[in-house]
C-alpha cells in the first residue's frame, strides 16, 4: 500500500502543518525583506491551524476535539489578522524612517 | 440689688479688660483700616468696669452706709449684721463684747469688738492638693470697693489721655532716640494698639490683684502687674535705656517677691490656708461649716488681738512636740497625740508657765509677717529696692501715671494694708523704718532732679514711703486714704508732665519754661496737682485731697511719739522725717511748676514749638483735678473715704499694740483724733502741716519765681550735698559695686571655668566618639556593609554587560534563536517525559 492510496488520517495532516510550520520558520529567518518575515508569520500560524482543525475534526478520529477545534482556528486567524495589520503599520513607518524595509538595518536599539 | 451680688458685679467687671486684651491680642494687628479702634475696646472695656465699680459702691453704700466713727461707741455697728455676710464670726463677737462690758475694759480696747463687714467666698477651686487648697475667690469690703473705683477711674482717664497722647504710634514711627549702624533714626511699625493691649492686661490684673481673696491669687496677680509694668517700660524696646529699665525693674521686684515666697511658706505651713477671711463651705457631708482665714486664725485672741496661731506655734516647736509624742509612746492613737499636743500649745506660745521661756511661733509670725512686706518693699520701690522706678519713666507717659505711680506701685502699700491684722508690733516698726527712709531720702533726691518726669518718680517713691511709714506708726486708714488721694494727684501731675512732654519733646525741665501761657490748662491743673500733694488748706476749714491724708499721717506719728512707751530717738525721727518731707515736698513740688511755667523760656525753640494739647488730654486732667481736690471731702452726711475705709478697719486694730520684744507700743488711730486729745496732738500737728507746706512753696518761690536767692550760688555752697543728691546718694554705684561688678566678676569666672574645663571635657569626648566612629565607620560600613552591597551591584552589572551581547539587533537571528529554544525545550520534555510514558 503506497502512501498515495492510504486512508488520510491526522498524521497527514501534522505533516502538512510541519512543513507549513518550518517552511514559516525557514522563511523568517532567512527574509531580509520584513513584508517576507510578515509572510513566514502567517505561515507559521497557518500551520498550527491546519492541526487545529484536523484534531478538530470528526472524520478522522473518533474523540475529536469537535467545534472547539475550528473555533480556536478562528481565533487565531483573527488574531493573525489583527497582527498583520500592526505589523503592516510598523512596516510603513520603517520605510517613513528608512526608505527600505530590510529589517537588518533595524539594529537602532541594539545593545 | 443684693449685696451679695456684688463679687459677680466685680469679678464681672475684673473680667471685661482680659476679654479687651485677647480681643487686641487676636485681632489686634488684623484691624487693618480700623487699627486705630482698638483703643476704642480697651477704654470702652477700662470705663464699663468703672461704672460696674460705681454700681457696687452704690450697692455698699446702700446696705452699709458708713457712719461715723465715735470714739466711745462700737464703729463698725451700724454696718454690721445685714444678711448676706460670710466673714463676720457673729457668735465669736458678741461674745467678746459681752466679756467687754462685763470687764469693764480699758477704753482703747471696748469699742474693739466689731469684725469688718466682708463678702468672701470662692468663684472656682482651681485644685486640691492634699491639705493645699488653689482657688480664685473674693474677699469683698469697703476697701476693695474703693479701689475697684480708683483704678477703674483713673485707669479710664489714662485710656483716654493715652488716646491723644500715643496717637504717634498709629503711623509708621520714626524712633529720634536710636540710631542705627548707618547713622539713620530707627524707622517702625507703630504700635498703638499693642499699648492698649497691655493697658487692658494691666486693668485686668490690677483689679484680680484687689479682689483676690487668698494671699496665693494675689501673688498670681501680683507678678502679672509685674510683667505688665515689664512690658510697658520696655514699649520703646528699642532704646537701650528702656531696655535696661524693664529688666531692672523686673529683677528687682524678683529679689523682693523672693521674700514674698519665703512669708507665703511660713503662713501656709502654720495655718494651712492662703484665704484672708472665713469662708463658708457647705462639706462633703452637706453641712455647712465655716472654714477660718488667715485674719482669724491670727486674730483669735481678746478682743481681736494678736494671737500666734496653734498651727504655727506647733510647726514652730516641733522639737518639743517630738518630745511629748515619745513620751507617749508607740501605742498612742493619732487622736490621743492630737489631744497631748494641745494641751501644750498654750504653753509653748506664751512661752512657759512664768512667760520667760521661747514664745514659739511668734518668731515664725515675724518671718511671715516681714517676708510678705519684703514683696511690698519690691513692688513698692522702698528702700532699698527702690532703684527700678525712676528708670521705669522709660515708659510712655501714661504708663508712669497709671502703672508707676498711681496703682501698681500702691499694691505693695495695699497689700501691707490688707495683711495688716498679720502683722506683728515688731514688723510693723521695720515697715515703719523702712517708709521713714524712704520718704526722706527719695524726697532729698527729688530736689536735685532735672528731668521732670524723674521728680515726680521720686516723688513717688517718697509718697510710698510716707504711706509706708503711716501703716508702720499704725495709722491704717491714714496709710490707705493717702494711697487714693496720692493716686489722683500723681496720676493728675503724672497726665500734666506728659502734657508738657507731648508739647516740647523733651523731659529736660532747663529746657522749658514760661509755658504757661502756651498750656494753661495744663498749668493750671498742675498747679492744683502740686497744691493737692503739698496739702494745701485752711487749716481746720477745707483744703486740698493731700492735706487730710497727710495730716492723719502727721497725726498718727506725733501720737507714736508722744506715747509713754515711745521716749526713743527712732519714735521722734518717724515724725521729724515726715513734717521735713512734708516740706521738702512742697520744695521740689513748686520747684518743678516753676521751672516748667514760671518766668522766661529757657529753650526758644522749644518754646515756639510747644501748644497746648488736644482736648482728648485735658479733659482728663480736668476730671482728674476735680479729684484731686476734693476726693478726701465730707460731701454729704457721714459720707467720706475715710469713713468708708473706717469700715474696713482690720480686726483688733482698734487697741494700742505693745511689742513684746522692743516694749514700744503702738496707739490706736483712733486715740489723735478723741476730743480729749484735739489740743494736744491735733492742733500743733496741723498748725506745723500748714506751716512747712508754706516755708516749701516759699523756699520754692524764692529761689525759682522770684529769683531772690539764686540756685547756683546754693549749689557751689552745698557742692558736696548737692553731688550727693545729683547722684541720687549713690545707690546704683553702690548697687553695681556690690551686687553688679561682683556678679559679673563670678560669671566672667564660671564662664572661663565652664570653657576649659567644662567645654573641654565635653569636646574631648566627642573628638574621642568622633575617633572611634571613624574607624567604625572604616571596618563595618565601608568594608562589610558597602562592600557586600556593592559586590552584588557590580555582579548584577556584569550579568547585564553579557547578556547586552545578546541584542544584536538581527530579526532573523532571534526568529533562529525562538525556534532553537522551541526545539531545545521540545527536546528536554521528551527526553525527561520518554521514562513516564515508557511506564
Amino acid at each position: 500500500m503506497t502512501p498515495l492510496f492510504a486512508q488520510i488520517t491526522v498524521a497527514h495532516y501534522l505533516a502538512v502543518g510541519a512543513v507549513l510550520f518550518v517552511a514559516g520558520i525557514v522563511c523568517m529567518a532567512t527574509k531580509r525583506n520584513a513584508l517576507g518575515i510578515l509572510m513566514g508569520a502567517e505561515l507559521v500560524l497557518n500551520g498550527a491551524n491546519v492541526n487545529f482543525v484536523a484534531f478538530g475534526s470528526d472524520y478522522l478520529r473518533p474523540q475529536s476535539l469537535g467545534l472547539d477545534g475550528e473555533l480556536i482556528a478562528l481565533f487565531v486567524i483573527v488574531l493573525a489578522a489583527a497582527e498583520a495589520a500592526v505589523a503592516l503599520a510598523i512596516a510603513l513607518n520603517f520605510y517613513n524612517n528608512h526608505t527600505s524595509i530590510d529589517v537588518d538595518r533595524a539594529d537602532d536599539l541594539k545593545g | 440689688m443684693e449685696p451679695s451680688a456684688l463679687h459677680l458685679l466685680l469679678g464681672l467687671a475684673t473680667l471685661l479688660p482680659l476679654a479687651s486684651f485677647f480681643f487686641l491680642l487676636m485681632f489686634g494687628s488684623r484691624l487693618g483700616k480700623a487699627y486705630g479702634h482698638g483703643a476704642y475696646v480697651a477704654t470702652g472695656a477700662i470705663v464699663a468696669a468703672g461704672v460696674l465699680s460705681f454700681v457696687a459702691l452704690f450697692i455698699w453704700l446702700g446696705s452699709h452706709f458708713p457712719g461715723t466713727p465715735s470714739h466711745h461707741a462700737d464703729v463698725a455697728q451700724a454696718a454690721h449684721g445685714t444678711s448676706g455676710e460670710h466673714g463676720a464670726p457673729d457668735a465669736g463677737h458678741a461674745a467678746t463684747q459681752g466679756l467687754a462690758e462685763s470687764e469693764g475694759h480699758a477704753p482703747s480696747g471696748a469699742h474693739d469688738a466689731a469684725a469688718p463687714v466682708c463678702y468672701t467666698g470662692s468663684y472656682y477651686t482651681l485644685g486640691e492638693f492634699g491639705k493645699l487648697r488653689l482657688e480664685i475667690g473674693y474677699y469683698i469690703d469697703s476697701l476693695t470697693i474703693c479701689m475697684f473705683c480708683l483704678v477703674s477711674l483713673i485707669a479710664s482717664c489714662i485710656h483716654f489721655y493715652a488716646m491723644g497722647y500715643m496717637h504717634d504710634e498709629l503711623h509708621q514711627v520714626t524712633d529720634h532716640e536710636v540710631t542705627l549702624r548707618d547713622g539713620s533714626h530707627l524707622k517702625r511699625r507703630g504700635r498703638y494698639s499693642v499699648f492698649f493691649q497691655y493697658m487692658s492686661l494691666f486693668c485686668f490684673s490690677m483689679l484680680g490683684l484687689v479682689l483676690a481673696g487668698n494671699i496665693a491669687m494675689v501673688f498670681v496677680f501680683w507678678e502679672l502687674v509685674g510683667i505688665c509694668s515689664y512690658f510697658l517700660i520696655g514699649f520703646y524696646i528699642e532704646r537701650k535705656s528702656a531696655c535696661k529699665a524693664a529688666n531692672k525693674a523686673f529683677i528687682v521686684n524678683r529679689v523682693g517677691d523672693f521674700g514674698m515666697i519665703i512669708g507665703l511658706m511660713a503662713l501656709w505651713g502654720g495655718l494651712g490656708t492662703f484665704a484672708f477671711g472665713d469662708i463658708e463651705r457647705v462639706g462633703a457631708d452637706g453641712a455647712k461649716h465655716t472654714e477660718p482665714g488667715i485674719f482669724s486664725l491670727v486674730r483669735s485672741g481678746e478682743h481681736h488681738s494678736l494671737r500666734t496661731p496653734d498651727g504655727l506655734v506647733r510647726l514652730s516647736a516641733c522639737d518639743e512636740a517630738a518630745k511629748v509624742v515619745g513620751a507617749l509612746g508607740p501605742q498612742a492613737t493619732a487622736a490621743e497625740i492630737d489631744d497631748a499636743l494641745t494641751f501644750y500649745v498654750e504653753t509653748w506660745r506664751s512661752g512657759g508657765a512664768d512667760g520667760t521661756g521661747p514664745r514659739y511661733g511668734y518668731g515664725l509670725l515675724i518671718v511671715a509677717g516681714i517676708g510678705i512686706f519684703c514683696g511690698c518693699v519690691g513692688k513698692s520701690a522702698q528702700f532699698p529696692l527702690h532703684v527700678w522706678l525712676p528708670d521705669a519713666m522709660e515708659g510712655p507717659t501714661p504708663v508712669s501715671a497709671l502703672v508707676h505711680s498711681a496703682t501698681m506701685v500702691a499694691a505693695g502699700v495695699y497689700l501691707v494694708g490688707r495683711f495688716f491684722p498679720v502683722f506683728t508690733p515688731e514688723v510693723l516698726l521695720v515697715i515703719a523704718v523702712v517708709g521713714c527712709i524712704t520718704l526722706f531720702m527719695a524726697a532729698t533726691i527729688a530736689i536735685t532732679a532735672t528731668d521732670i518726669k524723674r521728680v515726680l518718680a521720686y516723688s513717688t517713691v517718697s509718697q510710698l514711703g510716707y504711706m509706708m511709714l503711716a501703716l508702720g506708726v499704725g495709722g491704717w486708714v491714714a496709710g490707705l486714704l493717702h494711697l487714693i488721694t496720692h493716686a489722683f494727684f500723681k496720676s493728675l501731675l503724672f497726665l500734666c508732665s506728659g502734657s508738657v512732654i507731648h508739647a516740647v519733646h523733651t523731659n529736660e525741665m532747663t529746657e522749658m519754661g514760661g509755658l504757661r501761657k502756651k498750656m494753661p490748662i495744663t498749668a493750671i491743673t498742675m498747679l492744683i496737682g502740686c497744691l493737692a500733694i503739698a496739702g494745701i488748706s485752711v487749716p481746720f476749714v477745707i483744703g486740698f485731697s493731700g492735706y487730710y491724708s497727710k495730716d492723719r499721717i502727721l497725726e498718727q506719728a506725733f501720737a507714736f511719739m508722744l506715747h509713754a512707751d515711745n521716749r526713743n530717738f527712732l519714735a521722734s525721727l518717724f515724725f521729724y522725717a515726715a513734717a521735713g518731707g512734708a516740706m521738702m515736698t512742697a520744695f521740689y513740688m513748686f520747684r518743678m511748676w516753676y521751672l516748667t511755667f514760671a518766668g522766661k523760656p529757657r529753650s526758644q525753640h522749644r518754646y515756639d514749638h510747644a501748644h497746648e494739647s488736644p482736648w482728648v488730654m485735658t479733659i482728663p486732667l480736668m476730671i482728674l483735678a476735680v479729684f484731686a481736690t476734693g476726693v478726701a471731702w465730707q460731701p454729704a452726711g457721714d459720707l467720706s473715704v475715710v469713713n468708708l475705709l473706717e469700715q474696713s478697719r482690720p480686726l483688733g486694730t482698734l487697741a494700742d499694740v505693745t511689742s513684746p520684744l522692743t516694749g514700744m507700743t503702738w496707739p490706736n488711730e483712733h486715740f489723735a483724733h478723741e476730743p480729749a486729745q484735739h489740743e494736744a496732738i491735733v492742733v500743733p500737728v496741723t498748725w506745723l502741716a500748714t506751716l512747712t507746706a508754706w516755708a516749701g512753696i516759699a523756699l520754692a518761690t524764692l529761689i525759682y519765681c522770684l529769683g531772690y536767692i539764686q540756685a547756683s550760688e546754693v549749689r557751689r555752697q552745698f557742692e558736696a550735698i548737692y553731688r550727693f543728691l545729683l547722684n541720687k546718694w549713690w545707690f546704683d554705684e553702690l548697687y553695681d559695686f556690690l551686687f553688679v561688678r561682683p556678679l559679673h566678676v563670678v560669671g566672667r569666672l564660671v564662664a572661663a571655668m565652664d570653657r576649659r574645663w567644662i567645654d573641654g571635657l565635653i569636646d574631648g569626648s566627642a573628638r574621642v566618639t568622633r575617633g572611634l566612629a571613624v574607624v567604625w565607620d572604616r571596618l563595618a560600613d565601608r568594608l562589610v556593609v558597602d562592600g557586600s552591597v556593592n559586590a552584588f551591584a557590580e555582579g548584577v552589572y556584569g550579568l547585564g554587560l553579557w547578556l547586552r551581547g545578546l541584542q544584536t539587533g538581527r530579526l532573523r537571528q532571534y526568529v533562529m534563536f525562538v525556534a532553537a529554544g522551541a526545539l531545545a525545550i521540545f527536546v528536554l520534555i521528551s527526553f525527561f517525559s520518554g521514562f513516564y510514558w515508557a511506564a
